[in-house]
């Protein structure tokens, strides 16, 4: 029984298991500093967050449903799991990565500006990813676009030499295929 | 509870309304400017007894020195701002150490919330990641309900610290009372029964071992004394070696035959060569932390491991196992001793006679001789001796930490569970003398020693004055070696012997100082003459402060050096004067 150790003040030999990246659903009681304990366990235990998306999902029963990227090895998205299952205020955490093939999207909204042939060609592009424009001025769009984190990340890319300003992306939203829900 | 039955009282009354019904009799806690409607009702009512102490951090030693010696959860009451942030080390103590304890903490009115008001902080944001849950009132009908839910998150599953802060308009308002009855947490269920499949297999899997070892801690004690009386039980039946954590000592008797002393970094060589090289490994309640193993990466290399906790985030958090069990010790260990016995399993004799003969053999190799002396009194001679003339008496240890607390560990026999009140997981020095204050009001007819260090005992010497107020006849009996001797013991070991600070110079004369408090100061330097000390020490109906002026440069045996495994323990008698400076390499000199 050699493999698989987390990250300890212990720990001595290097880590050679590789670091993946998971997507947690995580519903709570929407209370005050419900979220702090959740962005307060990341960071005192050393976990990474890469994206982190939180809203009320169920206003009758105050319920929020928070989505978490992270990454880590399977031992320590599996104690992160655990950990957050530990917090009061948690009803219950779902490793969509674990259960396979969930749906995700994130939002994007992206400024650019120009003039001519660039402002030209970032509409063409736009229009391939079916992105929306929400505001327009002579030399300026800004474009909804919704998709998988890498749609995004592919679409922002393809702006910088058109004249990208700006961009706030709101962080995945993911959700199971099939007709179940998560437990609360 | 219907509307007609409701009744309605201030926030004040509710505070100690509920803690009646939660069944609490003691509380520990300081008054301050945010608390004092509190207080005005504790004047006014007899059924709950308040202990003053003199420092808020010595509340919530003494509030967990209660718990741990009696299972309840201890109660502290403290003042909003300093008084919440003297708190914050004893409420992190009972975190690490899975101690139930609920604590009030008064705050500003709502409305000065978050105007930096007089005494003021921000007591939710600080104490949220040092207690197991907080809680912030700003209704008052919200009161009730929130102190029911408090105790009941505090003593269900895994226990730890709750913090209900409450504002001081709060406790002047009126609000509905609701009892105990009927409060349900909606979400927080721990799972306490074990998963019979995982039980079955591990039982299969414990009488196929040929070289087994029973590793148990803190959560065995915090089980109950049923688990403790489980455990017996299951090792009687396999007949399997035993060894357990600091907190989970007393668990299994000390004299019991199956019995190989403490494991980790001063553990006996026995017990963590056993470790290393067993076949089956049966974890319960404890949590393999850093002390215990050693190097991960050569921590027991051989064995299958069976993890029974509580805690379900304990499990596979730093030692991957192959059997995890989730749930209460109690069930789980009597789940084991009923499927052992329908099976009609019973252990390889041959094989477990060999690995006993091979334990024989370590334990043969006497890790914690030390070299006697008749002129100068020798640490682990001083705790020998206070073990042999408080064994047979009704006797409950708290501890300090350091070399003391480790020789405490070593050389005090242990044989029921709650008997043993130390700081494990923080490693608090100036625990044990608030905590004894914490056990003696909790048993008042017992005796009760905190085995302390010269330098942790000056953390909380203030707490004498709670024991004179309420008298408590706590026996403090300082091994005054005159050093910081853990630290220094370190500073031998990895820095060439540069003694940085940890001489005290300044010491106080604890006979003086005991006196000055108006307790009985002792002191005693000869060997020949301790036990007729200690013996005087035991029969003073007074609290008392016992100089026991031992040998300045006696270190700490058996050790682990930091970043080694438990196959690389350095004895007593290997070490020198010439090599202890080399015991640990270069990676393990970053280590704790």
């Amino acid at each position: 029984m050699t493999s698989q150790q987390p990250a300890s003040a212990y720990f001595i030999a290097e880590n050679e298991e590789k670091s993946e990246r998971h997507t947690l659903s995580v519903v709570v009681d929407n209370e005050p500093g419900v979220l702090a304990r959740v962005i307060g366990l990341f960071s005192g235990r050393g976990y990474n967050i890469e994206q982190l998306t939180v809203s009320e999902t169920m206003q009758a029963r105050h319920i929020s449903r928070i989505t978490i990227v992270t990454s880590g090895t399977a031992m320590v998205v599996g104690q992160i799991k655990a950990q957050l299952e530990r917090l009061i205020p948690v009803h219950s955490v779902l490793d969509l990565t674990v259960e396979g093939d969930a749906i995700e999207r994130e939002l994007a909204l992206v400024k650019v500006a120009g003039k001519g042939e660039n402002r030209v060609e970032a509409l063409r592009m736009a229009d391939a990813f079916r992105a929306r424009v929400v505001d327009a001025s002579n030399n300026s769009f800004v474009f909804e676009l919704t998709g998988k984190t890498r749609k995004v990340d592919q679409f922002v890319a393809l702006m910088k030499p058109l004249g990208l300003i700006e961009v706030v992306r709101t962080g995945i939203a993911a959700i199971s295929r099939g007709p179940e829900a998560m437990r609360v | 509870m219907s509307e007609a039955q409701a009744e309605r009282m201030t926030g004040a009354e509710i505070i100690l309304r509920a803690l009646v019904d939660q069944g609490v009799e003691d509380i520990f806690g300081y008054p301050g400017g945010a608390v004092i409607p509190i207080y005005d009702e504790l004047y006014q009512q007899n059924k709950i007894r308040h202990y003053l102490v003199r420092h808020e951090q010595g509340a919530t030693h003494a509030a967990e020195g209660y718990a741990r010696s009696t299972g309840k959860p201890g109660v502290v009451l403290v003042t909003s701002g300093p008084g919440a942030t003297n708190a914050v080390t004893g409420l992190t103590d009972a975190l690490l150490d899975s101690i139930p304890m609920v604590c009030f903490t008064g705050q500003v009115p709502t409305t000065l919330i978050g105007n930096d008001a007089f005494q003021e902080c921000d007591t939710v944001g600080i104490t949220r990641p040092c207690t197991k849950h907080n809680y912030l009132v700003k209704h008052v009908d919200d009161l009730a309900r929130t102190i029911h839910e408090a105790f009941y998150v505090a003593t269900h599953g895994r226990p730890g610290p709750v913090v209900i802060d409450v504002p001081k308009d709060v406790q002047f308002g009126t609000g509905e009372y609701v009892g105990p009855e009927n409060i349900e947490h909606k979400t927080y269920k721990p799972q306490v029964e074990g998963d019979m499949v995982a039980i079955e297999a591990a039982v299969e899997l414990m009488a196929k071992a040929k070289k087994p070892i029973f590793y148990t801690g803190g959560g065995v004690i915090n089980s109950g004394p049923e688990a403790s009386a489980a455990l017996r039980e299951l090792v009687e039946l396999t007949d399997f070696p035993i060894t357990s954590t600091l907190m989970g000592l007393g668990a299994y008797p000390a004299q019991g035959k199956n019995w190989l002393g403490m494991l980790g970094m001063h553990g006996t060589y026995e017990a963590n060569l056993a470790m290393y090289d067993c076949d089956v490994m049966i974890c319960i309640g404890a949590r393999f932390d850093d002390r215990i193993t050693g190097r991960l990466d050569a921590f027991s290399p051989g064995s299958k491991k069976i993890h029974v906790d509580i805690d379900p985030s304990s499990i596979n958090k730093i030692v991957a196992v192959d059997i995890p069990i989730v749930g209460d010790c109690n069930n789980v260990l009597n789940a084991m001793i009923a499927e052992w016995k329908k099976r009609k399993y019973k252990a390889d004799q041959q094989a477990l006679a060999n690995w006993k003969a091979q334990i024989d053999v370590w334990r043969a190799r006497d890790c914690l001789a030390y070299k006697p002396n008749n002129d100068v009194i020798m640490p682990q001679y001083a705790l020998q001796r206070l073990y042999e003339l408080t064994k047979d008496r009704d006797t409950y240890i708290t501890t300090e930490v350091g070399q003391h607390q480790m020789w405490a560990a070593q050389f005090y026999k242990f044989d029921k569970p709650n008997r043993l009140m130390t700081s494990g997981g923080l490693g608090t020095m100036g625990y044990g003398l608030p905590a004894a204050m914490g056990v003696q009001v909790a048993h008042p007819d017992a005796l009760v020693i905190d085995i302390a260090g010269d330098a942790s005992v000056m953390m909380t010497i203030q707490e004498m004055a709670m024991s004179i107020q309420h008298k408590l006849p706590v026996k403090i009996f300082i091994l005054n070696n005159m050093y910081m001797g853990m630290v220094r013991q370190w500073q031998q070991l990895l820095h060439d012997n540069r003694l940085s600070e940890t001489y005290h110079d300044g010491m106080p004369d604890f006979v003086s100082l005991a006196e000055a408090f108006g307790a009985v100061g002792m002191r005693c330097s000869d060997p020949g003459e301790l036990d007729d000390a200690i013996i005087k020490m035991i029969e003073t109906d007074a609290p008392v402060i016992f100089d026991c002026r031992v040998v300045n440069v006696e270190n700490c045996f058996p050790m682990i050096p930091s970043g080694e495994p438990h196959n690389k323990m350095l004895l007593g008698d290997e070490v020198t004067d010439e090599n202890i400076g080399s015991a640990i390499d270069e990676e393990g000199k970053v280590l704790v």
